[in-house]
């Protein structure tokens, strides 16, 4: 068995190419994980900033973190597939996330989302052909009294009507 | 150079604050990002600050600096000028003890949250023994603001009388009910008042360790947050030997992942832990072996956020407000289809129809309004003729609804209780953390039996076994994500059961 410094060292040397994209992906758990102690409880903390550098959590990225966090693969995998957040694949270069919850849909937010779907030609959960806009379901931005809401990346938009929704979709393919 | 204040809040920015604020900065004003007011549908409403005093403008966008600039140079008159803010009537006509300071200051500056009475009840706090800060709680009344309604004072003598090595303090930020918002208000407008809440917590049950859980669709809030206990560590208000005191409190903010069940505390404890959010059985009940097995006090942001006026002027003086067996004030939250959305903070005992009339000023569309759903997802669906029923939990059980945390959502005449109902059964299914058969299963079987009734088939039968459903999952699940789906399930039956006949009334038509 490699201590985790030893794993690192042995990625420092050169097993890091362009080809194999497997080590890429297990030095970044791995420095994540560090960047935490290597505690396991920090594992939202950890998986979240793995998918802020990876675009997605990769199977790939998994054995190192297991044994990084001294946790079993399954354990990992089962916390990965738990949670809405993670995915397995890497979005789109923007992700609109339209609210379903109940104050939006008083606001017609079922309508906005059908309009976004035919008008971007995807359904909730996919990404449009030119790569540009990843759009998914969420519930509840807290943005209820300025129903319905969406959020672009990290920004809330309150409000939403079809003008403004078509310029959020302008700008996200621009 | 003259002061204006825009709100850093994510719905106030939502709505395009940002873009004024750097209207505003080019211009050459002084920017203060504060907190918002609350008065959501004025958003983004600005604050020129004057000999007079504060004198607010809203809803300003960008494209109105322009015009707006020579009004702002004195806090003069202009079609959006609203005057003293403070003097609006639904500012005016509400309760503040809890949103007292949020909208006023810049919520990351220790110095203005000091100059504003923080900590005051914290100082008072270092000074008394832990059960002494346990009895002022349980003085006050206060019972717990994420939905429960469990009284506050109970829950942390249990944990300080429990002996251990470590204990925790942990503060359910996941706000995952459709409709509220006020603990993202506090977090992203006043968080030194939760980690005041949270600090005086941990002096009274003897906590050394605590953690706030954050949704992650609060980027802002968790952004803020750290913010704020980066700042009031620098200053001494948390972290090692507080305020020169023997008294330490570490506090770190962790992020949730998208799943509404890790709103349920020992769902939320596992997460914590790192682990899949799954409910635990009780007991054992937290507060004994809560984080890490460890005596934890678990409660939500408002419930500690009320605690340093508890402690700063007493448990009677919180105690004096509200009614029955529900004390004090609760923030509550107008949304959905609301004219005049946002966050009132009044005492219990005010009625539905006060918050949703003479607040809200009817619904957004101004058509009738129809529904309301009061408490979140989990909810009882209300019909427009109950809005006398006062906001008290006892009052709401007894007519088969919930106050919850305070999120009062608004219908019009549009809307279809009837997928309203499928809605709810739908989210059960999605969310349900899986551990119990009638959850899991009998949402998903739920979604299809209100699919065959919203089609017209057999709707007799189906409507009893959607009945049949709804009593097994109350019946047979672990915590209240399958036990009360039932809830707005059936209320939307019981008061628009017309919406579950509309193939037989049209065939009438
Ligand atoms: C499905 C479910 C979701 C919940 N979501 C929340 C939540 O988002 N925030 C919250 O404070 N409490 C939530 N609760 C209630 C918590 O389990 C717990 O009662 C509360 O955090 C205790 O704090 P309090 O006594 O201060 O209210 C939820 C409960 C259930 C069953
Ligand atoms: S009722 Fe549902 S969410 Fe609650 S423990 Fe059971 S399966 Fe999990
Ligand atoms: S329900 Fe859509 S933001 Fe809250």
């Amino acid at each position: 068995m490699f201590t985790v410094r030893q794993c690192h060292e042995l990625d420092m040397s050169g097993k890091h190419t362009l080809i194999d994209k497997s080590p890429r992906e297990a030095t970044a758990a791995r420095e994540i994980a560090l960047r935490y102690g290597n505690q396991p409880d920090a594992l939202l903390e950890i998986l979240h900033d793995l998918q802020h550098e990876l675009g997605c959590i990769p199977e790939a990225a998994l054995p190192a973190l297991a044994k990084a966090l001294n946790r079993s693969r399954a354990e990992i995998h089962g916390v990965v597939t738990f949670y809405h957040d993670f995915r397995h694949e890497a979005a789109g270069r923007h992700v609109i996330r339209l609210c379903r919850a109940e104050a939006c849909q008083s606001m017609k937010a079922n309508e906005l989302i059908a309009m976004v779907e035919r008008f971007l030609q995807v359904r909730l959960g996919q990404t449009t052909a030119d790569g540009a806009i990843t759009i998914q379901e969420v519930f509840c931005l807290g943005n209820c009294a300025l129903a319905p809401a969406v959020m672009v990346d990290d920004r809330v938009v309150g409000r939403v009507d079809a003008a403004r929704m078509e310029k959020i979709i302008a700008e996200c393919r621009s | 150079m003259t002061r204006v204040f825009v709100p850093r809040d994510s719905a106030a920015r939502s709505v395009g604050a940002d873009e004024v604020a750097a209207a505003l900065a080019a211009a050459g004003f002084n920017i203060v990002r504060n907190g918002s007011r609350g008065l959501l549908f004025l958003e983004p409403l600005i604050e020129v600050e004057t000999a007079q005093g504060r004198v607010a403008y809203g809803p300003v966008t960008a494209g109105d600096i322009p015009g707006l600039l020579p009004a702002l140079k004195t806090g003069g008159a202009h079609r959006l000028c609203l005057g003293n803010i403070e003097e609006h009537p639904y500012l005016k006509n509400q309760e503040r003890l809890t949103f007292a300071r949020c909208g006023i200051t810049d919520p990351v500056s220790v110095a203005d949250y000091v100059k504003h009475g923080g900590f005051a009840g914290l100082r008072k706090a270092l000074a008394m023994p832990g059960a002494a800060i346990v009895a002022e709680v349980t003085e006050s009344g206060l019972r717990g603001r994420g939905g429960a309604g469990f009284p506050t004072g109970l829950k942390w003598k249990t944990v300080h009388d429990a002996a251990a090595d470590q204990k925790y303090i942990c503060c359910n930020a996941d706000e995952g009910d459709s409709g509220t918002f006020a603990d993202r208000m506090v977090m992203e407008g006043d968080p030194f008042m939760l980690v005041e809440g949270m600090t005086i917590a941990a002096i009274a049950v003897g906590a050394t360790r605590g953690y706030v859980y954050i949704r992650s669709e609060y980027p802002d809030a968790i952004a803020t947050m750290r913010e704020a206990i980066d700042a009031a560590t620098a200053a001494r208000w948390l972290g090692t030997d507080i305020q020169g005191t023997d008294k330490s409190f570490r506090l770190e903010v962790r992020r949730g992942a998208a799943a509404y069940i890790c709103g349920e505390e020992t769902a939320m404890l596992e997460s914590l832990e790192g682990k899949r959010g799954t409910v635990r059985p009780k007991p054992p009940i937290p507060a004994l072996e809560g984080l890490f097995g460890k005596p934890t006090v678990i409660n939500n942001v408002l419930s500690f956020s009320a605690v340093p006026f508890i402690l700063a002027e007493g448990g009677a003086a919180y105690k004096n407000y509200g009614m029955g067996r529900s004390r004090g004030t609760l923030p509550f939250q107008l949304a959905g289809n609301i004219r005049q959305g946002g966050l009132v903070e009044k005492a219990f005992g005010v009625t539905l129809r006060q918050l949703v009339e003479d607040f809200g000023g009817g619904t957004f569309t101004g058509r009738p309004v129809r529904a309301i759903q009061v408490g979140g997802p989990l909810g009882a669906y209300l019909p427009a003729g109950q809005m006398d029923l006062a906001m008290d939990y006892e009052t709401f059980a007894a007519a088969g609804a919930m106050v919850g945390h305070g999120g009062i959502v608004v219908f019009d005449d549009s809307v279809d209780m009837a997928r309203q109902a499928r809605f709810a059964m739908e989210f059960c299914a999605l969310e349900s953390c899986g551990k119990c058969t009638p959850c899991r299963i009998g949402s998903t079987r739920g979604v299809e039996v209100i699919d065959r009734i919203i089609a017209g088939e057999s709707r007799e039968a189906n409507l009893e076994l959607l009945s049949d459903l709804c009593q097994t999952m109350t019946d047979g699940s672990l915590c209240a994500m399958g036990g009360l789906t039932p809830m707005p399930v059936m209320s939307a039956v019981r008061h628009f059961p017309e919406d579950f006949d509309k193939p037989s009334r049209l065939a009438a038509e």
